[in-house]
């Protein structure tokens, strides 16, 4: 196994030189691609001896050469089936982690987005992404951010400027092409949500088709004093994918962060989210869905961390296991000394349609501040008897019944995204996975 | 169009129901009345088929049919409606969807076309009259913190929905205010027909002020123990329920008595 691991590192280090040698960048970046890299050849990928990977094993996905991407060209159709209407004129894509400008449309007013290669270049933008760029996704204790790091070769880099208010949601569009089999992927962003900005940003990962392939993206996103950001994920790739992504916020004062994630797709998917509540009056929720079907995994791992006082956040991650799937959760929410008025809630809800599901979950909270009202809990259970003999007693078949009590319980979390395309493709999307075929 | 011959039925093991022989007819209102654990929510549950409530003798028939034989959901498409005295939240559900959902279920059933979420909509604004529904309780979730008398008139729009032959109305009135009882009770009256059946489960006179029964069965013990027209509700009201003794009983009511 070990031999195999550096094998596959090693195709790595070889493609790593292409990359400089193609994509330069400025010098700054330069030095972080190179030191990210340094730092993945001492890490590695993350094994199951690590606590944070006890429940996630990797090695079976890096037993097969896999090749970084390289830019590909698509023609629109081939994506058309992943735009939205009320993201039509918003949308950004990105094939196999880069940027594709011609696929994209911006028609929509105030926001930035553009290549973030390009952005490091730029003398205005290029500021802001020296500054934030690697701050919240540090490489230095993390293999696989450090990877992503390296092959930072293209990416997305989105601004919201001060006082701008965005109405109209921008989406991202990870396209995953697999014309190349066991090609990996490096998507990179960053989002800066300047002073009292507002906008909605969806991000949504995809497949073009059935082949094996390897994700590995970085998020990072930054809200200033008073932004308001929704932010939107949403996983689907095919059931070979392995998906690897981190998603680290850090908030200005009296900042507000709304996320929802929703994981559905992929055969092993591991999402790291982190918010790290920096200043004082920050809020965030940080919600979840994942379905996890037969020979799927899907691990969240999340840090909130509260810094300063007076900053709530809530946090409500839900989980629909069938088959033999399996999932993780875990969930840290740290209050630091002194970040006192803290108002932390965290709960994990389980749902099992089978006995041969898993699911270990592990909601943490360590508290060094005396004056703060902080709750977590864990819960893993069945479909409720009562729940299911109402709706039998209104003449609902048995399996019908099931399937509507699991589509209210995902409904929960997919309820909170706004874009109604979006939501009533999820809503169908996780019928079909439980093999049902109710219409919303 | 229902016959309870010697019912018992179990639940934990526990006899409640001890030997119910009841008829009803259609276009009749039958009020079970009866102290505390007398049995007669678990008469209401074991007609409705809750599957914690075991029948260990007797037999039920409906419209002709064994309906013990049917599965819960078999009997409500056939036309057996039983409104809960506590209704279940469905958390994520939508009012609206869970009846279209029931109510096109009862309509396949039937052999008849199902309804569109449009025509749906017309519908159930119509049917939602009879209990002074306003159209925001149809996009909420079903029955997610809704207060106890907007739980029970939900349970009213559902009857007003599916239209059953026999409803069986499960302390209906318990948890409710004055206008609240008008209201729900207004909303059976309206559904009632001279071709369905109503049985009113209540511990109290007060719901058949306004549903008027034209039997009421006393159960004391999990049998019936007293008999009469609605001048027997009245008795209760007056006398309570101590003057009623079971002529077998033993007093204990523990449940453990074998027959």
């Amino acid at each position: 196994m070990i031999t195999e691991l550096i094998k596959s590192e090693s195709t790595y280090q070889a493609a790593f030189r292409t990359v400089r040698h193609a994509r330069p960048t400025a010098a700054w970046a330069e030095l972080v691609r190179g030191s990210a890299m340094d730092r993945f050849e001492n890490l590695g990928f993350p094994t199951v001896r690590s606590e944070d990977w006890k429940y996630t094993n990797l090695a079976p996905f890096l037993k097969d050469k896999i090749v970084p991407a390289v830019p590909t060209e698509l023609a629109a159709e081939a994506i058309a089936r992943f735009v939205y209407p009320e993201t039509a004129n918003n949308h950004v894509v990105l094939v196999n982690g880069f940027f594709n400008a011609q696929l994209s449309s911006l028609k929509g007013q105030g926001i930035v987005a553009c290549d973030l290669l390009e952005a490091i270049a730029d003398a205005r933008y290029g500021k802001i992404a020296r500054e934030y760029l690697a701050r919240n996704a540090t490489y230095h204790d993390n293999g696989l951010t450090a990877l992503n790091t390296a092959f930072l070769q293209s990416g997305v880099f989105v601004l919201i400027p001060r006082n701008v208010k965005v109405e109209a949601p921008l989406q991202i569009t990870f396209v995953s092409d697999t014309s190349e089999p066991h090609t990996a992927n490096f998507p990179r962003v960053l989002i800066v949500s300047e002073e009292n900005s507002s906008a909605t940003i969806f991000e949504n990962y995809v497949s073009l088709d059935d082949e094996a392939h390897f994700t590995n993206s970085v998020v990072e996103v930054v809200l200033l004093d008073g932004a308001r950001l929704e932010h939107y994920r949403v996983q689907r790739e095919n059931n070979k994918a392995l998906h690897i992504a981190t998603t680290a916020t850090e908030l200005g004062r009296g900042s507000s962060y709304d996320t929802t994630s929703i994981t559905m797709g992929a055969q092993l998917s591991r999402h790291d989210i982190s918010v790290v509540l920096d200043h004082e009056g920050a809020e965030c929720w940080v919600d979840g869905l994942y379905i996890v079907g037969a020979d799927q995994h899907a691990d969240t791992h999340s840090v909130i961390d509260h810094k300063q006082p007076r900053c709530n956040s809530h946090q409500l991650y839900k989980g629909i296991l069938d088959g033999n799937g399996r999932a993780v959760f875990n969930g840290k929410v740290f209050v630091r000394h002194g970040a006192q008025k803290t108002d932390a809630m965290q709960t994990n809800k389980n749902l099992l349609l089978s006995d041969r599901a898993r699911v270990d979950t592990k909601p943490q909270l360590e508290i060094f501040a005396d004056d703060v009202k902080c709750a977590h809990g864990a819960a893993v259970g069945q479909l409720d008897m009562e729940e299911l003999f109402y709706l039998h007693a209104r003449g609902i078949n048995p399996t019908l019944a099931r399937n509507l009590l699991t589509y209210g319980f995902a409904e929960e979390v997919i309820g909170k995204i706004k874009l109604d395309s979006v939501r009533a493709q999820l809503d169908e999307a996780a019928l079909n996975q439980l093999h049902t075929r109710l219409q919303a | 169009m229902l016959e309870i011959k010697n019912l018992h039925a179990t639940v934990d093991g526990n006899e409640i129901l001890r030997g119910i022989n009841l008829t009803i007819k259609k276009g009749e209102i039958h009020a079970i009345m009866g102290p505390n654990g007398s049995g007669k929510s678990t008469l209401a549950k074991v007609l409705a088929g809750h599957p914690d409530y075991e029948v260990t003798a007797g037999e039920v028939i409906y419209e002709g049919r064994n309906l013990l034989e049917l599965a819960p959901d078999e009997r409500a498409r056939e036309g057996v409606f039983m409104a809960f005295q506590y209704p279940i939240e469905v958390p994520g559900v939508s009012n609206a969807q869970f009846l279209r959902l029931a109510y096109n279920e009862k309509r396949k059933h039937l052999g008849e076309e199902e309804l569109d979420p449009l025509e749906f909509k017309d519908l159930l604004k119509e049917r939602a009259k009879v209990v002074e529904m306003e159209a925001s309780f149809m996009s909420r979730s079903v029955n997610e913190g809704f207060s106890g008398g907007e739980k029970k008139r939900n349970e009213i729009l559902q009857m007003a929905v599916l239209q059953p032959k026999l409803a069986i109305l499960d302390e209906t009135d318990s948890g409710l205010d004055i206008d609240a009882l008008r209201v729900v009770a207004g909303g059976v009256n309206q559904l009632r027909t001279p071709d369905n059946a109503i049985i009113v489960v209540t511990h109290y006179q007060r719901l058949l002020n306004y549903i008027v029964p034209d039997y009421v069965h006393v159960l004391a013990h999990g049998r019936i123990a007293r008999e009469g027209g609605k001048e027997l509700a009245l008795e209760l009201e007056e006398k309570g329920y101590d003057w009623i003794k079971t002529p077998e009983t033993n007093g204990t009511g523990s449940g453990a008595t074998a027959n």
